[in-house]
């Protein structure tokens, strides 16, 4: 009986989201740009960055204006002191990657072949710390991995987003972050899709929703000038508000979909530690 | 290139902190009475403010809906000239005064801040000029979104 | 004492775009009670004046209630100032606490 069920529900998961079997990540982010320039015709790619923001005059002029000397300076001049600071060994963060760890964030997540998972820019930095006989850090803490994020994620500033999903191992991963998207879930029964797919560009009460294009660039954010959040601090708050169970940041959940998401912004620029409602 | 970066990496003009100046010895005394009030009416009594005439003059940037009511951006730009005096309300505010600034000569007659509004209501800027008061406002809407 | 200013003080032509971030929590001690209504529940911490000195001129007089917000932003512009001036920003809060900082006027960047 419980094989039944099984099926039955794996069945009309398939059913529920078209298309899964044999996707091609470009493929899925091209039909996503269409669907988006469909409902959007005047605005350009590189505008999506800005998400609901690009769909407001009003809320973009506020958004420039924070941004001129945003409130929140000082919590990033916190993070570049944690991301200086030495290592009891003498080493410190700029050593364990590329450039000093310039221009990476978007490379990130990645496909980790000998871990067999996703890796998130948040767990190459506690890689690196246990590379070098460091405590890790809480993924889940904005106090301190969030902080850190505010300012390694800003040396990225600029960089395209560059996802990757090279072999069939990867390519699952997608899938399951692409499955994840698109599943209901929650007393409120929604997807990311229902809204920021199926109705971006609508207002739900009063919040203009995003298309998901371009989302996954601008991390952390600081809603309302100080509450600090990393992209998964954002996705547990979501599933929340939809009375969903909220998942574990750090999660292969919360990692898979960070992965597919991310992919969608390929070629987009990043922008961290910027003001939001 | 993104100023934020720039000056993270560069760092501002502000140089050490200084001893402390006498702020209290210069500076006019605090108007408890006028922060305090509750009403607009006594709080403009309060800041000794009298028949303010509606001037086109005062443009107020502020914006319509309130991205987030802890932090309205706003711009006063005025082309009075002999402007001596800039006061912002929030006429919704439990305390509606919320700011005021004395300007020298050669200072222009602008300022830009941020505030908090309370509820959906005007902004309302008091520019004192030539021992004239002039004012001008700008509705400001403020609401609970459904995402915060 | 509260953390530094943040203090860019820049010129172009014969005017100078002063822009200022202060630390403060400009807390107003209110929560919204059970009625909706905006009622104290701490004691209120905030900045309440603030100077600005141009070579040691007096050019800005300036009082804050809480209704300012978190981290003070101010703006000014100042005509005739140069590149080279001095800029002192002082500000007193409702505690006593008080901060200093100061800034020298650089040409702007084109």
């Amino acid at each position: 009986m419980r094989f039944v069920i099984a099926v039955f529900v794996t069945l009309s998961l398939l059913a529920s989201a078209s298309l899964f079997a044999l996707s091609d990540p470009e493929q899925d982010r091209l039909a996503f740009i269409d669907l988006y320039k469909k409902k959007f015709p005047d605005k350009p790619l590189e505008d999506y960055v800005l998400g609901a923001l690009m769909l407001s005059n009003d809320a973009k002029e506020q958004y420039d204006s924070i941004m001129e000397l945003p409130p929140f300076i000082s919590v990033i001049e916190q993070g570049k002191a944690m991301w200086t600071k030495p290592f009891a060994n003498g080493k410190n963060f700029a050593d364990c990657f590329p450039n000093d760890g310039r221009m990476v964030a978007g490379d990130y997540p990645k496909f980790d072949a000998k871990l067999g998972r996703v890796v998130t820019f948040e767990m190459s930095i506690n890689q690196c710390l246990q590379a070098n006989s460091e405590t890790p850090l809480k993924i889940s803490d904005m106090k301190t991995m969030g902080v850190l994020m505010a300012y390694a994620r800003a040396l990225s500033d600029g960089m395209k987003m560059n996802i990757k999903v090279d072999g069939p191992e990867a390519l699952e991963k997608f899938e399951a972050g692409k499955r994840f998207f698109y599943t209901r879930r929650g007393q409120l029964n929604f997807a990311c899709a229902s809204c920021h797919m199926q109705n971006a560009g609508n207002t739900l009460r009063t919040e203009i929703l995003s298309p998901a294009v371009g989302q996954a660039t601008h991390w952390p954010v600081f809603r309302g000038g100080d509450n600090l959040n990393t992209l998964q601090a954002r996705y547990k708050r979501c599933l929340e508000q939809i009375r969903a169970v909220p998942l574990d940041l750090g999660g292969e959940d919360f990692n898979n979909l960070e992965y597919f998401h991310s992919y969608l912004s390929n070629g987009l620029p990043l922008k961290a530690s910027v003001y939001r409602k | 290139m993104n100023n934020l970066r720039r000056n993270l990496l560069k760092g501002f003009a502000t140089l050490a902190a200084l001893t402390l100046l006498p702020l209290r010895a210069l500076a006019a005394e605090w108007n408890k009475v006028a922060f305090d009030a509750k009403t607009l009416p006594e709080a403009l009594k309060g800041a000794g403010i009298q028949n303010a005439i509606e001037s086109k003059d005062i443009v107020i940037r502020a914006p319509d809906i309130a991205e987030n009511s802890a932090v309205v951006p706003v711009e006063v730009n005025c082309k009075i000239p002999n402007t001596r005096s800039i006061s912002i309300f929030a006429d919704k505010n439990p305390q509606p005064l919320v700011a005021q600034f004395n300007i020298a000569d050669g200072v222009e007659p602008y300022v830009s801040t941020r505030i908090k509004m309370g509820d959906t209501g005007n902004i309302r800027v008091i520019v004192q000029a030539d021992g004239k008061n002039y004012v001008a406002m700008k509705e400001v809407k403020v609401t609970i979104g459904g995402c915060g | 004492m509260a953390d530094p200013m943040k203090i860019r003080a820049q010129v172009a032509g014969d005017m100078a775009d002063i822009k200022i971030l202060m630390n403060h929590p400009m807390d107003t001690g209110r929560k919204k009670d059970a009625n909706g209504e905006w009622v104290i529940a701490s004691p209120p911490h905030f900045i309440q004046q603030v100077m600005i000195t141009l070579n040691g001129k007096t050019v800005v007089d300036g009082q804050f209630g809480s209704s300012v917000s978190k981290n003070p932003f101010l703006g000014f512009k100042i005509k005739g100032a140069k590149v080279g001036d001095e800029l002192v920003v002082s500000w007193t809060d409702n505690k006593g606490d008080q901060r200093s900082d100061k800034a020298v006027l650089e040409a702007k960047p084109s």
